[in-house]
């Protein structure tokens, strides 16, 4: 059993390399989790004359969803934003990301708009707050104003059944 | 002759498109500051932070509209005489340790930064263990004697059977 050790090294590091290329390298942890989210001021996307505060959030949970007219992935996911905006599940709340508002209005139009409001946030200084870096995102604020769950990426039915929804059920019970 | 001209000239303009490159940096940038303290503290925050699109890339050298706008935040946060200290712990506490192109050294770091020299202290102890354990014993009388014979037949085998 000379071997013994060299093998059971290997067979450590394949199980190890094995899970690690399950996952996505680029995917970022936030350090939001748990804290307030980013105190903000922002105009909406259908009224410039409108100025939403964070405050004015407060009191029920929404999804704030970082998108803009020129992302592509955001194409993806914005079915299921619809959809889950028709059960009636939680609030959506848009943060229009870098965009130029004819066109993310325009964008609305065409392919639906499944949010509350949209924030217009042209220069992405809440983005940065946010900590921003791959749209489209997601993050789940609960009535206080303390961000809960972020998600990276396109949602897809999985993500949505088996983190999202489980999300807001668990602010029920907290 | 004119062949070996051209080509020296074309090592040299080789030899200064290296160079030059070498110090070129994301075109885009804000011009910095006309203070050399405070540009040369620009500078060394931008080589320390990572952008968080490319992310193998530190903010001095990468395109993406993001590096620009971490960019932007940095050189406005310096103007405002904002400290080094202020400006990392400003996009740290957004973006996660990650945004530090230096990994930190902490309790989750300490795998990554001790790793490679620890894995590679193992590898030395297991070379020079098994170097020492390979070693055979020597050989007694009889064995010696033994040897000698196996030696002999296998040269006699050698003599009559020509190398292939």
């Amino acid at each position: 059993m000379r071997f013994a050790w060299p093998l059971a090294l290997f067979a450590v590091l394949v199980v190890l390399l094995g899970i690690g290329l399950t996952r996505d390298p680029r995917l970022v942890p936030s350090p939001l989790i748990g804290k307030a989210a980013p105190a903000f001021e922002l105009p909406t996307v259908a009224d410039p004359a409108r100025r939403l505060r964070g405050t004015d959030l407060r009191g029920r949970p929404y999804l704030l969803n970082v998108w803009a007219s020129w992302c592509v992935a955001c194409r993806a996911e914005h079915p299921l934003l619809l959809a889950l905006a028709k059960r009636d599940v939680v609030e959506l709340v848009g943060l229009n990301y870098k965009d130029e508002r004819g066109a993310a209005s325009a964008w609305l139009g065409r392919h639906g708009n499944p949010y509350r409001v949209s924030l217009y946030d042209a220069e992405g200084r809440l983005g940065l707050d946010l900590g921003v870096y791959g749209v489209p995102e997601t993050f789940l604020i609960d009535g206080a104003g303390v961000v809960r769950y972020k998600h990276v990426g396109p949602l897809d039915e999985a993500v949505i059944a088996d983190e999202l929804l489980p999300a807001i059920e668990d602010l029920g019970d907290g | 002759m004119a062949e070996s001209d051209a080509w020296r000239h074309h090592v040299r303009a080789m030899v200064l498109l290296v160079l030059v490159s070498a110090g070129v940096r994301a075109a885009d940038l804000p011009l910095g500051f006309d203070d050399p303290a405070l540009h040369g503290r620009y500078e060394h925050l931008l080589d320390e932070l990572r952008c968080m699109v490319c992310q193998n890339q530190s903010l001095a050298d990468s395109h993406a509209d993001l590096a620009q706008d971490m960019r932007n935040l940095v050189h406005q946060m310096l103007a405002e005489g904002r400290s080094d200290r202020e400006v990392i712990d400003f996009l740290v506490e957004r973006y996660g340790d990650f945004v530090l192109y230096r990994p930190p050294l902490g309790a989750t770091t300490v795998a990554l930064w001790t790793g490679p020299f620890v894995l590679l202290i193992a590898a030395a102890v297991v070379v020079f263990r098994r170097r020492r354990s390979v070693a055979a014993p020597p050989l007694d009388d009889a064995e010696r004697a033994r040897l000698a014979a196996l030696l002999e037949r296998a040269a006699d085998g050698d003599r009559e059977r020509p190398q292939a």
